[in-house]
């Protein structure tokens, strides 16, 4: 059986006792939410913290807020992603997310994973996400013990790959995340949150805890999370997209469409959703965005499926979203926002 | 039942299987569950590189660490072994050489595994890589380095041709010609439970090994050879596996180190795979390409048949000579064949060695013959439901290569899943991305060789007769969730009118149960089934004679039924079945029986005839609906229909899981499991886990609509054939056909991924044939061939100018050919 | 790798609900629910399949949720309620679902039954009367490579029927195929 390397575990009541733990173990010390991620990682040697601050007791984390008549909703990063996609105010109000929630991985390990935790997921490669003997035998690569990035070897960086279902939807919606750490408390957009780099794929400093996540009034807009895998569930997407619109009338006022799975962060892409703004959503405007997004994506050979097919069905996904988005304002005058994933492959 | 046939008691009746309530309880003791006192960790140190010479192992600063107990490296295992005679190219921990990533060089017992683990990361191994040979083609081209110093030649392991009836003239002559290319990828068993072993060595020099293994009997003679123990100083129990479907038959590395590491300690000693190492031991589907010329006439007769077929055998041996023969030899028993010719070539290459899983080596020519009959029906403007059904071979015949059928249900299946998929409304009518496909096949009830060939039976079993009515079942055979425990327990209860509650059933312990030789090629039902027949039928008799005398009534008035021996004629007259042991007991002493099996002889007698041969053959026919996504390629099966000539179902709620367990791995084969290495990297397997090893889950299945053809074979007990392999076959094949009856492209390669699909109707939008698959076949250096006529053409069954065997007449097995290492074991 | 072992005399211990019955356990404090279970417990019931979540087989019941035992740390456990097939037992009598398993075959090598029966009865407890979509949803993360989960969806689909009251004698095609 793979097993875990020892350290120390603690488990704190607070924020601030969490926060002077991690402070105490300094660069040994990791927190740990569900542990869906980590503790598969610790497995296989990819993090070996020596103190573990487990965040699972902390109160405070596990609150959702407001949401009450369209106005803004917080969802504690402590939230389970079952509690996240069944919860009331989420599935009412914010169901792209909701439905972005459902689709991480099984039922069994939503129980355990939880909101902040997905959204911090350690970006994903083929060759790193395996055993240390495994990776032992390609001389590591440089997310982790070693100096080279097999994705790419001439290149400088790391190519492993955002693979969070939530996290392009949270981009996509403009939502804030709250950041406390020893000193501060900061709220960074969900875009800045994210790092285009496989190894620093986040611009949370460690010792900061993510506790909060904000989102938006839903007040008139519309959104969907459309994700690829090749089975019905527990595989990681292998392209998440997600569509933030805001209708102004018949026309498409503003848009967002962001790409999970294809870089090392929830990338988004303007060119696709300029194509879109100003637009009923028509067949050109949507075959425009849907190539629009489909140039700059840029899967690598480090996931499930070949790079090339993955490429193109960013066309068929953005299309796709589109036109749910889109047969939805047709279809629905009374409903403001009722964002369904689909499951494909 | 409503309305059906209740001849028996017993079978025929849906039942729970002996072993349900430990299944649901938890309770099944599987050799991970196993704890010794004192017992230590063993783990195993494995090859990070895919082909170099050890030049040194320093095991020092391992020994050094707190808790270890043993270090083990190739010098204290020495000998090798290997599950066929001829390919005895393994070793416990490779002395010299490694051929995979993943092989094992030595191994640690420590107090815990945590230990056991830590000492790993401390041995420094220093190797010299050589030239790694990572496909077919580079195994072919490259002559030096060979990866094994046996076989034909360069690595090449073994090459076939066998002819049956001049085939060049009979394409000459047919109306019809068609050429085919097709690939089979390589795919895994991921069996739930990983290997694991527990070994306990006493002082009074005897050993004990409870493995979760599919072949006890393999096992035993393996540690016996490589630990060099008189086999009676060995005791074997396998464990009930968590699922085998092939990937736990071979003797393994890890048996023998955990039997070594107890013997060198003193301790029990236990070794638990990883879910990572599981994919190293593999002896999967090896990855097939396969070549297929045929001829017909109008009516789609097969006036000659040529099947090629290149094996990536991976790095040892395994079971693969006979592998290579599997995917030659069952091509002739679903339609009949006038002439046929073979050719197989198996290579070793740098990855973890494939071997027998679930149809062994018949699903790779069965998905290319059926496509290649899907296509030759379009050529000919036939219905290739209608096409099959009029040229089965037909029952109690012999076949080109000669091997002899008996009873044959096809025609009844293909019957029942026309009618019941609607088969003549739907087929090339329905929308376009919606589709159906047919394909069918036929597996072994057995192998009609041994894999150590001798004159003793295949399978044995000792009864108990206890005073208080209870009735003890000893058999080899091993229980890997097919529910072979339990036929064992309803054939005896059947024939002597007891509650199969009455009897207890212990099986796959060398010690206290006679040979079985494992639960491979779906022989324990027909082979274990027919041995508790005879041992049941004999028990039957001698309770019959002592009650008759005692009741005064003549035997063959004395019926047994509900625990009771009884006068037919008047069935107050009699007595309870306890009383009758007690009087058999009293007048003969302890009652006990034994009965055995052995297949009939096969009336193949060239070099080869070994594989192929069965008792009895079941057959299975298919029809896949599909929908298919243009712009992306994606397939989802929503539906399979089939039916399946299983003889007789001893217990039909387990035939029907059998059944529906096929059609789920065929389907996994089918749609996304396969085995990937990256070759630009070493050939470390890309995807060992079971997140990226993609097994279907519940939201990936398809419905399953089963129909069972019950024509009972003489053979079987009861009429039984088999049921846990060939309802596997029939479906990539149909997928692959609905796939072409829904968007007009063939996919001529297993897995059917999108990205295949969608290449290939690109293709055909750019005006192009629309096919994604191989497109060449290797030269491959041919041998002679070994020319035997088809019995119509005169043909004994023996090979023409003077290719036959030794005075005996009988060749042991095709595997003993005569270049190779044959085992000391074989007899004549 | 870091060459840090494990101190062998280090230990965590823990006080918790263990299938209805109040449970010390003291064990190394890396461990694993599930190694603590099998390990320190001798509750060998609950099977580990991939050591890294991604099967199902090691599903336990954490206050009433199920959960990947693989991916619970010992130490986290103090305090909670756990179930785990040895606990679904009412006395000597087996729970529906067991029995419908048992009837149907669904256990082939009943590997990772236990982990299905768990999920199942979990599903069973919120949903009375789940449909086979719902069904297949809720056991959409545990592998089964013998059944191809039909028979499992016929079972709880009937120990659903039980458990309501309902009649629940399998149709004839669950036992002998379609004629």
């Amino acid at each position: 059986m793979l097993r875990l390397p020892p350290f120390t575990y603690l488990r704190p009541k607070s924020l601030r006792q969490a926060l002077r733990m991690k402070a105490d173990a300094g660069p040994d010390g990791m927190y740990v939410a569900g542990g869906t991620d980590l503790l598969p990682n610790m497995k296989r040697r990819h993090q070996e913290p020596r103190v573990l601050v487990a965040l699972s007791g902390i109160r405070a984390l596990r609150r959702i807020t407001g949401g009450s008549g369209g106005s803004a909703l917080s969802v504690g990063a402590g939230v389970t992603l079952t509690q996240l996609h069944t919860h009331k105010r989420t599935g009412k109000h914010y169901a792209a997310l909701a439905k972005a929630a459902e689709l991480v991985s099984s039922p069994l390990l939503r129980n355990m994973g939880t909101f902040g935790g997905n959204l911090c997921l350690d970006t994903r490669c083929n060759y790193y996400n395996q055993t240390y003997e495994w990776r032992k035998a390609i001389d590591f690569c440089m997310k982790k013990d070693g100096a080279i990035c097999w994705v790419a070897p001439s290149s400088p960086r790391c190519w492993a790959v955002n693979s969070s279902d939530t996290a392009p939807v949270t981009v996509a919606l403009g939502a804030e995340f709250v950041l406390v750490g020893p000193d501060t408390e900061r709220v960074l957009p969900a875009a800045e949150f994210f790092n285009d780099d496989g190894i620093r794929y986040l611009t949370k400093h460690p010792d900061e805890i993510l506790t909060e996540v904000r989102l938006p009034p839903a007040d008139g807009w519309d959104a969907t999370y459309w994700k690829l895998r090749r089975r019905g569930t527990i595989d990681f997407p292998v392209l998440g997209v997600a569509v933030w619109v805001r209708w102004d009338d018949a026309l498409v006022a503003d848009a967002r469409i962001v790409l999970g799975g294809v870089a090392s962060y929830p990338k988004p892409v303007p060119e696709a959703a300029g194509a879109i703004i100003g637009t009923e959503l028509e067949e050109t405007a949507v075959a425009d965005a849907a190539d629009a997004a489909f140039r700059p994506a840029k899967p690598m050979d480090n996931t499930d499926f070949g790079l090339a097919w993955r490429k193109e069905m960013v066309r068929n996904y953005v299309r796709g979203a589109l036109e749910e988005l889109r047969a939805r304002r047709e279809v629905g005058s009374g409903r403001r926002e009722a964002g369904n994933g689909k499951r494909e492959a | 039942m409503g309305g059906r046939e209740r001849r028996y008691r017993v079978v025929g009746s849906p039942r729970r299987k002996v072993d349900a309530v430990a299944k649901v309880t938890g309770r099944t003791l599987f050799a991970d569950d196993i704890a010794l006192p004192r017992m230590l960790f063993g783990k195993l140190l494995r090859s990070t590189v895919p082909h170099a010479r050890i030049v040194r192992v320093d095991t020092a600063k391992a020994r050094a660490l707190d808790g270890v107990r043993a270090v083990l490296t190739g010098g204290d295992v020495p000998i090798p072994f290997g599950i066929l005679p001829v390919s005895q190219d393994e070793h416990a921990l490779c002395p010299d050489r490694v051929r995979f990533i993943g092989d094992s060089v030595a191994a640690v017992a420590a107090v815990s595994e945590d230990i056991a683990t830590a000492a790993l990361d401390l041995i420094e191994v220093t190797y010299e890589p050589l030239e790694t040979i990572g496909t077919p083609e580079a195994a072919l081209e490259t002559t030096q380095p060979r990866i094994h110093d046996y076989g034909p030649a360069g690595n090449i392991h073994k090459l076939i041709d066998l002819e049956f009836g001049d085939v060049d003239a009979a394409l000459a002559g047919a109306d019809h010609v068609r050429e085919d290319l097709f690939l089979y990828g390589g795919n895994t068993h991921l069996a739930m439970e990983q290997h694991a072993a527990v070994a306990d060595w006493s002082a009074d020099g005897k050993l004990t090994l409870w493995s979760s293994t599919q072949t006890p009997h393999y096992v035993h003679r393996a540690l016996a050879r490589v630990l060099e123990l008189a086999p009676s100083r060995i005791r074997v129990i396998a464990t009930p596996n968590g699922g085998g479907f092939g990937g736990k038959s071979d003797p393994f590395n890890h048996e023998i180190v955990a039997a070594k590491l107890a013997m060198l300690t003193g301790r029990p000693v236990k070794i638990t795979l990883t879910r990572e190492e599981v994919f190293y031991c593999h002896r999967g589907r090896h990855p097939t390409l396969m070549w297929v010329k045929s001829g017909v006439d109008r009516t789609g007769r097969f006036k000659g048949m040529h099947f090629r077929t290149l094996l990536d055998g991976g790095a040892y041996g395994s079971y693969g000579v006979a592998s290579a023969y599997y995917t030659g030899a069952l091509q002739t028993v679903t339609y009949h064949v006038d002439r046929y010719r073979f050719q197989g070539a198996r290579v070793f290459t740098n990855k973890p060695p494939c071997g027998p899983k679930r149809g062994h080596g018949t699903p790779q020519p069965r998905f290319a013959l059926e496509v290649h009959i899907d296509k030759l029906a379009e050529d000919l403007g036939m219905d290739p439901a209608e096409l099959r059904l009029a040229h089965l071979q037909p029952p109690d015949s012999l076949t080109a290569n000669h091997l002899r059928i008996g009873s044959m249900g096809l025609g009844a299946c293909i019957r029942k899943v026309v009618d019941g998929a609607a088969w003549k409304e739907r087929f090339r009518k329905l929308p376009d991305g919606r589709g159906i496909g047919i394909a069918c096949s036929s597996y072994l009830s057995g192998a009609g060789l041994p894999i150590y060939w001798n004159h003793m039976p295949h399978s044995g079993v000792q009864l108990k007769l206890d005073r208080g009515g209870g009735v003890t079942v000893f058999c080899g055979s091993t229980d890997i969730g097919q529910g072979s425990d339990s036929v064992l327990a309803y054939i005896v209860a059947e024939v002597l009118g007891v509650a199969v509650e009455d009897i207890a059933v212990v099986t796959a312990d060398t010690d206290l149960t006679p040979v079985d030789l494992g639960s491979y090629s779906s022989r324990v039902t027909l082979m274990s089934g027919n041995a508790a027949l005879q041992a049941a039928e004999r028990a039957r008799d001698i309770l019959v004679r002592h009650a008759s005398a005692k009741l005064d009534v003549p035997a063959e008035r004395v019926g047994l039924a509900d625990s009771r021996l009884f006068d037919v004629e008047n069935p107050e007259l009699g007595m309870t079945f306890a009383e009758a042991v007690q009087t058999a007991e009293a007048g003969e002493g302890t009652i006990g029986t034994v009965g055995s099996y052995m297949p009939p002889r096969s009336p193949g007698r060239y070099r080869g005839a070994g594989v192929g041969p069965s008792p009895a053959y079941s057959y299975s026919a298919a029809i896949a609906e599909v929908e298919v996504d243009r712009t992306s390629g994606i397939v989802v099966v929503p539906r399979i229909w089939i039916a399946h000539d299983v003889g007789r179902s001893i217990n039909p709620v387990n035939v029907l899981g059998q059944v529906e367990g096929s059609v789920y791995m065929g389907l996994g084969e089918a749609l996304m499991e396969e085995m990937v290495y990256r070759e630009n990297r070493n050939l470390v397997h890309k995807i060992p886990s079971m997140l990226d090893y993609k097994s279907p889950t519940t939201l990936d299945m398809c419905e399953v609509v089963t129909y069972l053809i019950e024509d009972p074979d003489r053979e079987g007990p009861f009429g039984a054939k088999e049921v846990g392999q060939g309802p596997l076959l029939p479906v990539p094949p149909a997928v692959a056909n609905a796939v072409y009856d829904a968007v007009g492209v063939r996919i001529d390669e297993v897995p059917i991924t999108p990205e295949k699909v969608l290449k290939a109707i690109k293709d055909r939008d750019k005006g192009g044939y629309g096919r994604f698959g191989p497109t060449r076949f290797p030269a491959i250096p041919w041998p002679e061939p070994i020319r035997v006529p088809p019995p119509w053409e005169g043909g004994d069954g023996r090979a023409a100018e003077g290719d036959t065997v030794g005075a005996g007449g009988v060749r042991p097995s095709s595997v003993s050919t005569a270049s190779l290492p044959v085992a000391e074991e074989r007899q004549h | 790798m870091a060459s840090r072992r494990p101190d062998p005399l280090a230990t965590a211990q823990i006080r918790f609900d263990l299938n209805g019955e109040s449970t010390t356990v003291a064990f190394a404090p890396h461990k694993t629910l599930l190694e603590v279970l099998r390990e320190d417990l001798g509750l060998t019931g609950t099977k580990h399949g991939c050591e890294l979540g991604e099967c199902g087989t090691c599903t336990v019941l954490l206050d009433r949720q199920p959960v990947l035992s693989c991916l619970v740390l010992g130490v986290a456990c103090d305090g909670v309620e756990v179930r785990t097939v040895e606990g679904m037992t009412d006395g000597p009598r087996l729970h529906p679902l067991q029995d419908m398993f048992a009837d149907l075959g669904a256990a082939q090598c009943g590997y990772c039954t236990p982990g299905f029966l768990l999920v199942a009865e979990a599903l069973l407890a919120s949903n009375a009367r789940p449909s086979r979509e719902e069904i297949k949803h809720a056991l959409a993360g545990n592998l089964c490579r013998c059944t191809g989960y039909l028979k499992i969806y016929e079972a709880v689909e009937l120990a659903a029927a039980k458990m309501r009251g309902d009649d629940f004698n399998p149709e004839e095609e669950t036992l002998y195929g379609r004629p």
